[in-house]
């Protein structure tokens, strides 16, 4: 059996959700074309949302099997963060995917992770998004390089990133408490 | 569950009502937007302006065309700014908005000249940005730098620049193509992620090139790969080219094998399932992978559970014994907290487990059930199926369990799989027939299914009869003549009605129940009831029943239903019954497409519009019969779907159909003038058959008259010996009078001329003497057929392009209905078995098994059984192979 034929020869993410504690979207990201309509994508929403929403999925990254996608999920405070795979996509990199998100919006939200914080800075969840996945393809899972990336919004313009000192600095404050969430 | 949310309550209102985007609204937010035209830009505030447009947008707002423009538009003021924060932002909106090509002109310079900027970020993003956007034109103009920036010494610039490139790959191909060289350099890179980036690119690029992809893998499975994500490509390749090369010798087992102990979870799991899919993977192979997968069981992230144990059921597919040494650690996870991970491994546990552990796992189970959701549940049920199917000995445990859950709570689908099950138990293990119908006689004593309830009610009226008791289900389906709605009280009737016909001593306790049903409320009972009342003789006298009756009432019906409706509706009130007989038994084919001459159609010039052409078997037959010529030669045995004799768009289209007759072949050329200053006139067809020895001419029908676009037919007539199936080429001329059509009065001139038209050969061939017939039993069909009428053979096909072709071929050559959908054939199968079966001429029924091989490579061989009620039927189906 050619296996070439059932699986992307490239790990892909179909989505990334970030919803609210009634399901509702904070922030969402769609790379697939499986769901062509706002309609489409509410709908997927809705029901990934009442599937997961009275597991417990605070302590470790869950995950289910829903419509032939695999989804792994993750909640915090009334965040819940969901990334979407093909059901034949490797489980431990859509994992790695969500915790590359969820830690990120950790880190940049300076571990106050909740709805509010999150739409007050919106801005830096869309330029977190935009970080990790370009149209499907994985850009970066490392949490503290993300929000390296994104951070750089208070930084001189006209240093270069590898000189970024206080960004590090960030990082490197951060990377104890990262450390842990990784294990 | 418990959310550990402190002082939720206490402020909730206050954070329920709070929200930055609270009462937002489309068209103030585009008003706002004004603010980036203003000659003094303020970032901050530009920067909230962008964020509440993406939020729209996010939110699923739509933006008009005007508006999309006007918002593009002053968004590229913003390129002015030198803030860090707010170009980030502009990035975004750029790419959201994706602008027309017209517009994206606007912002090209101000791109390019941030894709050569000093700022690193600047360049990563400018290029994301206009990869994203960018046309083939534009590209050319481009490439330069993002060849540079593909070994730009930056990893977040190199990344942008390789990731755009995968993209651009699907609409530019031969530009992205000359990048290989720097792609090539990039994959050495010692950043993590450029490296998979670098890998994934070149990989597509040369993915068409095998030998290209396996001289890459191979190098990079000796070098170091750094990157967890590129180890895991690495492997996804490997395995592909594994799969890829033919032969027992796996030059790429070692390298998987050693990515079972690499640091990444990841790498090790994805390693694990590339080995556990190889191709023909031995138990020895798959061990080190088992054990891996097996650790994983017991990890505490659920994440990792669920990867292995998926893995893991799908190995017990093929390879059940691999998995047995995982039992303990599956049974632990029936308790799993994640249910996705609990159903997986039960239905591993039930396809490795053994006879004596079954008991130990029902008990498990049934305490499971309780708290699974529905899908879950009918995933279990199937397994237990075929576990039963397995285990015949074990099924009193097995039904008992079956029947505990049928009686619980559950939606129709879950409770259509378990009496699925059910009576797939009955019907494949004897000893477990009575028990298990008892349980359906007690579910539906209490199903709110109608469905259900009559096909369960017809299941027992087969199997009830036979079983040592009848009597007892009596009791069960007379209630429901008394508590159920019309549609289960009828079914109850018919099977009262089947238990009467079968055992004679309940005969007389049957008739008093279907008298009592003579009162019913609904019409369908009582004229059920008074029918079979009738039929069975419950005037009185108990006598055996007569075996036709028995196969009017309860025979299978082995007419298509579309056949009989439309028979029926064809059938006027009249003097002669409706004789069920004359139901054509033909799988009605797609209709004929007639061909439409081409050009307007004149609605007043030509007279009546075209006659519907004849579209279905029924309409032949009534045009045949409508012939008194053709008429005398009886009923048709077979009509063949017609065959065209003309290439497309030519002058005159002609198709013919094929009339088979006991001693006759009729042809029906159907043609159509697509001449609109023509009329045709005394239109035949010349046949020669000089190439069919057995057919003698009879007699030719021609058309008088052949206007522009009104399809009309003309008739041959062939004789040939009585039922013998004759074959034979024909040539075929057409010969008509031409007359010249006034344009503007659409009338002919009375003068025509002789001409002669040259149409493609017809051919009458073996398969024109079989109507497929399907049956929906083949086994059954089978059996019921004479051993010793059987003829088996065997022939070698010669080279074929794959066994489906082969099997193809031998279908169309016999002329066959496949059953059971045995025509299909599985991709990469090495054998197969296909079961057809039809009705020869003569009204003979056919049955054939043909089982095909491959014996060498392309080289197939095939091994015929043919049953028939005739031996010399069975004997020409072999000649027609032979000589085919």
């Amino acid at each position: 059996m050619a296996l070439s034929s059932f699986r992307d020869a490239c790990p892909t993410v179909k989505n990334i959700l970030l919803l609210d504690s009634e399901g509702k979207r904070v922030a969402v990201k769609y790379y697939s074309d499986d769901w062509p309509t706002n309609n489409s994508k509410l709908a997927f929403e809705k029901a990934l949302f009442t599937k997961t929403m009275k597991t417990n999925a605070r302590t470790e990254a869950e995950i289910t099997m829903f419509d032939n996608y695999i989804i792994v999920y993750k909640f915090i405070q009334d965040l819940h963060f969901f990334v979407t795979g093909g059901d034949d996509e490797n489980e431990l990199i859509l994992a790695a995917v969500l915790q590359g998100f969820f830690d990120s919006v950790a880190l940049l939200l300076r571990n106050n992770v909740d709805k509010r914080e999150a739409l007050e800075n919106l801005d830096l969840i869309f330029l977190c998004l935009d970080e990790i996945v370009e149209r499907g393809m994985i850009l970066e899972t490392d949490a503290n390089v993300i929000a390296g990336k994104v951070a750089v919004n208070s930084m001189d313009p006209a240093a270069p990133l590898s000189e970024q000192t206080i960004s590090q600095a960030l990082a490197t404050a951060r990377e104890h408490l990262t450390r842990t969430l990784f294990q | 569950m418990a959310q550990p949310l402190v002082k939720k309550d206490d402020d909730r209102d206050d954070e329920a009502e709070y929200s930055p985007f609270m009462g937002i609204e489309k068209g103030a937010v585009l008003q706002e937007a004004r603010v980036f035209n203003d000659p003094q830009l303020d970032p901050r505030r530009c920067s909230q302006v962008i964020t509440k447009l993406l939020y729209l947008l996010n939110q699923g707002e739509t933006f008009t065309k005007v508006e999309a423009t006007e918002v593009f538009f002053a968004v590229t003021k913003l390129f002015q700014s030198k803030d860090v924060g707010l170009r980030r932002m502009l990035y975004l909106m750029i790419k959201e908005l994706s602008p027309s090509a017209d517009e994206v002109i606007i912002v090209t310079s101000s791109l390019m000249k941030d894709m050569n900027s000093k700022t690193d970020m600047y360049r990563a993003n400018a290029i994301r940005v206009l990869c994203r956007i960018t046309d083939g034109v534009l590209l050319t103009q481009i490439e330069r730098y993002l060849k540079q920036a593909i070994v730009d010494k930056n990893p977040v610039v190199a990344s942008a620049a390789l990731v755009s490139g995968i993209h651009l790959l699907q609409t530019n191909p031969e530009v992205v193509k000359r990048w290989s060289n720097e792609v090539q350099e990039a994959v050495q890179s010692r950043a993590a992620l450029v490296q998979f980036h670098a890998l994934a690119l070149l990989h597509q690029i040369r993915q068409n090139d095998r030998l290209a992809v396996s001289k890459l893998v191979t190098s990079l499975t000796r070098g170091t790969v750094r990157s967890p994500l590129a180890q895991c490509l690495l492997i996804r390749y490997t395995s592909q080219s594994a799969s890829n090369s033919q032969g027992g010798d796996r030059p790429f087992y070692d390298f998987l094998e050693g990515c079972l102990r690499h640091k990444a979870e990841m790498v090790i799991f994805e390693a694990a399932r590339a080995i556990t899919e190889l191709s023909g993977v031995t138990s020895r192979e798959l061990t080190p992978a088992i054990t891996v997968l097996q650790l994983f069981l017991s990890s505490s992230k659920p994440v990792l559970r669920f990867a292995a144990v998926r893995t893991l059921n799908k190995v017990a597919m093929t390879h059940p014994m691999a998995v047995t040494n995982c039992n303990i650690d599956m049974e632990s996870l029936i308790s799993d907290q994640n249910r996705s991970i609990a159903t997986l491994a039960i239905t591993t546990l039930l396809k490795t487990g053994n006879e004596s552990s079954v008991d130990r796992l029902m008990k498990q189970i049934t305490n499971f059930m309780s708290d699974i959701a529905d899908e879950f549940k009918i995933v279990v049920v199937e397994a237990i199926r075929s576990l039963c199917l397995k285990f015949p000995l074990k099924y009193r445990s097995l039904m008992n369990f079956l029947s505990n859950i049928l009686r619980e709570e559950g939606g129709f689908e879950y409770k259509k799989a378990i009496v699925d099950s059910i009576v797939i138990l009955i019907r494949d293990i004897p000893d477990a027939k009575e028990n298990g119908l008892l349980h359906l006689c007690e579910f539906i004593e209490d199903c709110e299914f109608t469905y259900l309830s009559t096909q369960i009610l017809h299941f027992l009226g087969i199997e009830g009869p036979k079983t040592s008791d009848p009597s007892k289900y009596i009791r069960y389906i007379y209630n429901r003549v008394h508590l159920e709605n019309a549609t289960v009280r009828a079914a109850a009737v018919s099977t009262l009605a089947k238990f009467g016909a079968m055992v004679d001593a309940l005969k007389p306790r049957i008739f008093v129940l279907l008298r009592r049903c003579l009162f019913d409320s609904d019409d369908e009972v009582r004229d059920r009831a008074t029918l079979y009342l009738n039929t069975l003789g419950g005037d009185g006298e108990v006598v055996e029943t007569d075996k036709g009756v028995k196969e009017f009432l309860f025979g299978a019906l082995d007419i298509p239903l579309v056949n009989l409706e439309t028979s029926l509706r064809n059938y006027e009130a009249s003097e002669d019954a409706f004789d069920i007989n004359s139901v054509p038994k033909e799988v009605k084919s797609q209709p004929l497409a007639e061909k439409k001459a081409p050009g307007k159609k004149q609605p007043t010039g030509l007279g009546a519009p075209p006659a519907a052409p004849p579209t279905t078997v029924d309409a032949y037959e009534r045009l045949l019969s409508s012939i008194p010529e053709l008429a005398s030669l009886g009923k048709p045995f077979k009509s063949s779907a017609p065959t065209e004799l003309t290439e497309a768009e030519t002058e005159y289209a002609v198709n013919v159909v094929k009339h088979i007759y006991d001693r006759h072949v009729v042809f029906q050329y159907n043609c159509t003038n697509t001449i609109p200053e023509q009329q045709l006139e005394e239109v035949s067809v010349v046949v020669d058959s000089s190439d069919a020895e057995e057919f003698g001419f009879v007699l030719s029908k021609p058309l008088r008259s052949l206007p522009y676009d009104s399809p009309g037919q003309t008739f041959v007539v062939f004789e040939k010996p009585e039922g013998v199936p004759a074959v034979g080429k024909f040539s075929n001329t057409l010969k008509f009078i031409v007359k010249e059509v006034d344009p503007n009065t659409g009338e002919a001139d009375e003068d025509g001329v002789d001409d002669e038209y040259q149409l493609e050969e017809l051919e009458v061939v073996s398969a024109d003497y079989m109507q497929k017939v399907g049956i929906s039993n083949f086994r059954n069909a089978w059996e019921s057929l004479d051993a010793d009428l059987e003829r088996v053979d065997e022939y070698g096909l010669g080279p074929r392009e794959s066994l489906a072709e082969a099997v193809n071929a031998v279908i169309s050559l016999l002329g066959m209905q496949p059953c059971e959908g045995t025509e299909a054939v599985p991709s990469n199968s090495r054998s197969h078995t296909c079961l057809l079966s039809g009705v020869f001429i003569g009204n003979t029924r056919v049955l054939a098994r043909l089982q095909f091989g491959l014996t060498g490579p392309k080289e197939v061989a095939m091994k015929l059984a043919v049953r028939s009620d005739d031996i010399a039927v069975s004997d020409a189906i072999h000649e027609i192979v032979a000589s085919g």
